[in-house]
């Protein structure tokens, strides 16, 4: 290339000239060969391979190994760091970032993810979208759409599939014919400025091959994609397309190769461009730019006819082959092929129909009128006649006697005759009640009544409902329900049976009611109606099964009467208490104040303890004593026990249960009959029996002494102390005046607050019996004890000599009492250890621990371990009187800590036991010569009764 | 040619004290050798569990965490965790590694007599003074119980868990035994108050013994009684009983500081093992060999067949 940069040189200079030397610069050293190395991005060279990736090698010279060797991956999983499964390796696997790279052979880029793009492509909506696409104002518009959308084939479609609709096919049955071509000329039905899309489906003028036995899917529809008009322009106005303006053609259209007249593959194979193909914006409305380069073309808009539709509909649809792709030749056909495809069937002579023939038109069935009801009527008064022979007349009131039950606007006048008895027409027409029978059927005999009752029910059984009551009466009695609809008026002895059902329903739903206050009052203008009617639900609320009968009037017509029956059957149960109605959608709530009559108890009840008890006696185990009862386990702890559950499918656990009649807590206790003889009648249900139960059995025998006596538990303390008397032989203790002496001491220790404490207590040292039953009809377990021992407490406080030596007395027995343990014994004890031991023996129940103590006191080898001691409790009760001066201070701490206990218990009867276990504790703590100190005041009065009880329960066994 | 068997010699029994264990814990309430026998647990009155070595003797943990004397324990089948129960009205379920606290159960409206699990550990059984058996998930992390078996009418003082057996003592005089397979409750009336129950170890029968001073041996599928064994003093506290290893001899504790050993065909008296002067409150027999535990107010010993001497002994005296 020559330049010629100065005019006034004729120098011609070839080649890039060399950068003018600096003279200080020393010489740069040319690279070596060797060092003229490639590098990548990252630094590292690329030795030149000539095969991969641009030349270069990949990997560790083009394998996967590296400079050690390979080495195959070891399988290393840990609880930190899974390894992730790789069933299959992927090419990916053996990918550097290279090969991800934007040059590599799987180059990342950013796509949809499986998660947001259709699993399946929907080439019908693509085509839609692509329409919509072109209507849009910006071209790129649904690809936005497409990224953000996350569409998945719906349910529909699945459905459709398995079906065998495939993609691409319409909906429906497959057509035998020909498929039809579909004539997609957009210039039909075009107005305005904008030419017709060009790419969407191209004509095909061909006939296609259509062989025999071939059937087709119909064509399926493009959807039709509704999109609402949003500005001002009219209908069928669309705004300059972009794309065409800007770039000269529409959106890019697919390539059909098949298709010789696509405008796409003429201009593949360089065919000249038919038709204008210009750049930029045309229309009407914009005249030529500057930039059109063929001006010769027609700017202003010329109307043709050929651009709007002659005829209605359009052409044919179908422009089909719907993915059958054949070959151009076999497309043309003519109606001959078509007929000889067809030759083995059609009879000669005959050629196949052009058209199919005419459907036959189906005439619709005549409209109905409007006030039609598809219910058929009968005439009944006839068949009643003509059946049953009663007089058209009774059996006209028969049907019209429901009717009393709505209201009727002028009273019974208006209502007709047949509304009225027998008695209010007498009272209407002022006559006197008739001698004689009251009834015409009594009159009959008996074998002829019987024959009229047979017919009446057969006539009954075989009549529908009559229908001619006053539609009020009959929207009354639909509310009733089935059942009372269902009873016909004709018949009441046909009905007998449903009847007696509404009776019986009736009655469940009334008994037991005790609202007095009637709200409704059904037959208000008849009153004595009205009161025969309360009287059939006050005898329905006793539980009367008669009610119905004796309520009724007695000198009524016996049609009257049973007339009367339906309707109080009804109306009761019509208009049945509202509580009744609510009670069966609300669970009552438990309130154990409340006696509601039931509990629940369990169904299998345990057998006679008597029985058992002689059994044992016998030592005859076996039998006699063993006892089998359903048991249910918790499906939960059948699992954990490994184990099938044994009653699969029931929710029960436990013990079966059942509901039983309740009246007080005494009628679960048994009472052995053998010794009780003045105890209550035994209930069906009571077989329970336990050391509680004795127990509550002497209450109620305290109780029964109470009456006579009046100091029953010093009474009650004798007879136990009697009964361990002489049933161990042991003679009283002496003990009993050590604490009276106590008593004296302690009142003169006493402080004034004590004194004003003791003096409540007197106060109330007497509960009335009220409280005790009170007490104990509402208790459990738990509240029974804590009652008596309020109870005791309350009769005791003044007894204090009393009730320890009774406490004396029962302890050498030492069943189940205070263990009398050599630790009360022990000098050296640790104090808290002490206060321990002994909250622990104030609820000691059942077979207790043994003393801890020698373990504590070793070193002073105090080895006495027996409880039977005859001279223990003085011994103890001296020992005790050292040690509580000693631990003064940690009972008063006790103290407190006993009265905040207390103060959680809510209930008003506690608290006055409170009061005075508080106080005995107090009586007890600050005087240190009480006897037995201050577990035996704390325990004494719950403990002793406990004891005693045993003590006898054990005696009965 | 076969050698006739060799007689079967005479059952050993544990009658050579082998070492005492101070426990250091006040009275110790229960003792219980674990799964294997190897270790054992103590459970004191000063609100404590611990885990001894049997053959050392020496103390290996502390559980602390009750709030009140702890009176049964039992360790899980595993030996990772145990449980125990204790007067302040919990079951807590340990982890015996650590020996935390993994759970608290709550729910016993008394205290709780005696507490076992069962054969896979899942569940915590335990009974309690309220008269009910409480079934406890150690799987989940529910605090309430899955069952409640309210069946007694007083105090639950022993229970034992079988395979798919349970079977309570309760003080109303009655052993129950609850068959989670047939979905049944066998009620066996003793009438007087039971203190402990056992299963024999084929399975078969049911060891009961009560505050009449008797001990009674129970065919399991009938209730019929088997024997009768008596003797020792049983009137007032609730102590142990147990078959030995092999099911030949029947063991009780005694009021009088001995522990009995009866012949269990025979029913007669073939050892009385004496212990100390208090009581013998706890017995555990090994579950294999001929090795017996006693408790007696602080102390635990090892009682084995052949003497062993170690210095143990002067330990303990």
């Amino acid at each position: 290339m020559a330049s010629d940069s100065d005019s006034d040189e004729d120098f011609v200079t070839y080649g890039t000239p060399l950068e003018p030397l600096e003279e200080d610069e020393p010489l740069k050293k040319p690279v070596p060969l060797h060092e003229q190395t490639v590098k990548d991005e990252k630094g590292r060279y690329q030795r030149f391979h000539g095969a991969f990736t641009g030349g270069f090698s990949a990997g560790y010279f083009n394998t996967v190994g590296t400079k050690e060797g390979w080495a195959p991956s070891t399988f290393v999983s840990s609880r930190q760091q899974k390894v992730e499964k790789k069933h299959h390796a992927r090419p990916e696997d053996f990918m550097d970032e290279e090969d991800f790279g934007e040059h590599g052979i799987a180059p990342r880029e950013i796509t949809t993810s499986q998660e947001f793009s259709s699993s399946r492509r929907d080439a019908a909506g693509e085509k839609a979208r692509a329409v919509h696409a072109q209507a849009a104002l910006i071209p790129g518009d649904t690809l936005l759409e497409e990224l953000i959308t996350p569409t998945r084939s719906s349910v529909g479609v699945e459905l459709l599939k398995r079906m065998g609709w495939r993609e691409g096919q319409g909906v429906g049955p497959r057509t035998k014919r020909k498929a039809r071509r579909q004539q997609t000329d957009g210039a039909g039905g075009v107005y305005g400025a904008v030419l017709p899309p060009a790419g969407s489906e191209e004509s095909e003028d061909e006939e296609e091959f259509a062989p025999e036995n071939v059937t087709f899917a119909p064509k399926d529809v493009t959807p039709v994609d509704f999109n609402p008009r949003l500005g001002v322009q009219g209908l069928g106005y669309r705004g300059l397309d972009p794309g065409r303006a800007l770039l000269g053609r529409a959106a890019p259209e697919h390539i059909d190769l098949f298709r010789p007249q696509s405008e796409s593959r003429s201009r593949l194979f360089g065919d000249a461009q038919r038709g204008s193909r210009r750049g930029g914006v045309a229309g009407q409305a914009f005249g030529v730019g500057a930039m059109e380069d063929d001006d010769d073309e027609e700017v202003y808009h010329r109307d043709c006819m050929s651009r709007y539709d002659t005829e209605l509909g359009g052409a044919e649809p179908g422009d089909g082959l719907y993915g059958w792709t054949a070959p151009q030749q076999y497309s043309r056909k003519t109606d001959k092929s078509k007929d000889a495809s067809y030759l083995g069937k059609i009879l000669e002579g005959f050629t196949l129909a052009q058209k199919p023939s005419q459907e036959t038109t189906i005439f619709p069935p005549p409209s109905l009128p409007r006030d039609y009801r598809p219910v058929h009527r009968f005439r009944p008064s006839v068949e009643v006649l003509s059946l049953s022979g009663v007089s058209p007349a009774l059996a006209e009131a028969l049907r019209v006697s429901r009717g009393h039950m709505v209201k009727e606007e002028g009273g019974p006048q208006q209502g007709g005759r047949h509304q009225l008895d027998s008695s209010q027409r007498r009272a209407l027409l002022g006559e006197d009640a008739l001698q004689g029978p009251s009834s015409v059927l009594e009159l009959l005999k008996p074998e002829d009544r019987e024959r009229l009752l047979s017919l009446r029910n057969s006539s009954s059984s075989n009549l529908p409902t009559p229908k001619t009551q006053p539609p009020a009466s009959h929207d009354a009695l639909r509310w009733a329900g089935p059942a009372a609809v269902a009873a016909p008026v004709g018949g009441v002895a046909a009905s007998s049976s449903s009847a007696s059902g509404l009776q019986q329903e009736a009655l469940t739903v009334w008994k037991g009611v005790q609202t007095s206050a009637q709200t409704f009052r059904p037959f208000e203008k008849n009153s004595s109606k009205q009161a025969r009617y309360e009287l059939y639900l006050n005898r329905l609320k006793q539980g009367d099964k008669d009610g119905l009968e004796q309520s009724l009037d007695p000198g009524m017509t016996e049609w009257e009467r049973s007339r009367e029956r339906d309707e109080f059957v009804r109306a009761s149960i019509l208009y049945r208490p509202t509580a009744s109605s609510l009670s069966c959608r609300f669970t009552r709530a438990k309130d154990p104040e409340e006696d509601d009559g039931s509990v629940e108890v369990p169904r299998d009840q345990e057998g006679d303890v008597d029985d058992k008890q002689a059994a044992v006696n016998m030592k005859m185990f076996g039998k006699l004593t063993r006892e089998t009862f359903e048991w249910y386990p918790d499906k939960l702890l059948c699992k954990r026990f490994n184990i099938p559950d044994p009653y699969p499918g029931c929710s029960l656990v436990g013990l079966p249960k059942v509901k039983r009649d309740k009246f007080s807590v005494f009628n679960f206790l048994t009472v052995p009959e053998s010794r009780e003889t003045t105890a209550p009648p035994k209930p069906a249900d009571a077989g329970k029996r336990s050391r509680w139960d004795v127990s509550q059995q002497k209450e109620e025998e305290k109780k029964e002494k109470k009456e006579k006596e009046k100091d029953p538990l010093s009474q009650l303390l004798n007879d136990a102390r009697k009964q361990t008397e002489t049933k161990l032989g042991q003679s009283s203790p002496p003990a009993s005046e050590t604490p009276s002496v106590d008593e004296q001491k302690e009142k003169k220790d006493e402080e004034k607050e004590e004194e004003k404490e003791e003096e409540e207590e007197e106060e109330e040292s007497r509960p009335p019996m009220d409280l005790f039953k009170a007490i104990f009809a509402s208790s459990s377990d738990e509240k029974s004890s804590s009652s008596s021992e309020g109870e005791s407490d309350g009769e005791a406080e003044d007894k204090d000599a009393t009730e320890d030596r009774g406490k004396a007395d029962t302890q050498p027995l030492s069943l189940f009492g205070i263990p009398t343990s050599i630790q009360q014994t022990a000098v050296v004890l640790p104090q808290n250890f002490t206060q321990e031991a002994k909250e622990n023996q104030e609820e000691e129940f059942g077979p207790k621990l043994p003393p801890p103590s020698a373990a504590l006191n070793r070193g002073g080898a105090v080895s006495v371990c027996s409880p039977r001691d005859e001279e223990k409790p003085n011994k103890r009760s001296r020992e005790r009187k050292h040690k509580n001066k000693k631990q003064h201070k940690h009972k008063k701490d006790k103290k407190k800590k006993k009265k905040k206990k207390h103060k959680n218990k809510g209930k008003q009867q506690q608290k006055k036991s409170k009061k005075e276990t508080d106080s005995s504790g107090e009586d007890s703590s600050e005087d240190s010569g009480e006897d037995s100190g201050e577990d035996a005041a704390q325990v004494s009065t719950q403990e002793l009764l406990k004891r005693l009880k045993n003590v006898r329960s054990l005696e009965s066994w | 040619m076969a050698f006739p068997e060799p007689r079967p010699q005479a059952p050993q029994l544990p009658q050579h004290l082998l070492r005492t264990i101070d426990c250091q814990q006040g009275a110790v309430r229960a003792v219980r050798f674990n799964a294997d026998g190897n270790y054992l647990l103590s459970c004191g009155s000063d609100k404590s569990l611990k885990l001894w070595s049997v053959s050392r003797g020496t103390p290996l943990k502390t559980y602390s965490g009750h709030g009140y004397e702890v009176l049964d324990a039992d360790g899980s089948y595993d030996n990772s965790h145990l449980c125990s129960c204790s007067s302040d009205k919990t079951v807590i379920l340990w982890d015996v590694a650590t020996g935390q606290v993994t759970r608290k159960l709550r729910g016993h409206a008394g205290k709780v007599n005696c507490v076992q699990f069962n054969e896979e550990a899942t569940i915590i059984l335990s009974g309690s003074l309220d008269g009910t058996v409480r079934c406890w998930d150690t799987r989940s992390r529910r605090f309430e119980p899955i069952q409640v078996l309210d069946e007694a009418r007083d105090s639950v003082s022993s229970l034992k868990v079988a395979q798919h057996e349970l079977l309570t003592g309760s003080v109303d005089g009655r052993v129950r035994r609850y068959d989670l397979r047939m979905g049944q409750l066998h009620v066996d009336f003793i009438s007087s108050p039971i203190t402990c129950v056992c299963f024999s170890q084929d399975g078969q029968c049911t060891l009961s013994s009560s505050l009449d001073s008797t001990v009674r041996l129970l065919d399991k599928s009938t209730g019929e009684m088997l024997g009768e064994y008596s003797g020792h003093k049983m009137k007032g506290y609730k102590l142990d009983c147990c078959l030995s290893s092999k099911d030949t001899h029947v063991l009780s504790c005694s009021e009088d500081g001995h522990v009995y050993f009866w012949d269990l065909v025979e029913g007669s008296l073939s050892l009385k093992l004496p212990v100390g002067k208090a009581v013998v409150q706890s017995l555990s027999f090994h579950p294999t060999e001929t090795c017996l535990l006693t408790a007696m107010e602080g102390r635990v010993q090892v009682w084995g067949a052949e003497p062993e001497d170690t210095e143990e002994d002067a330990v303990a005296t």
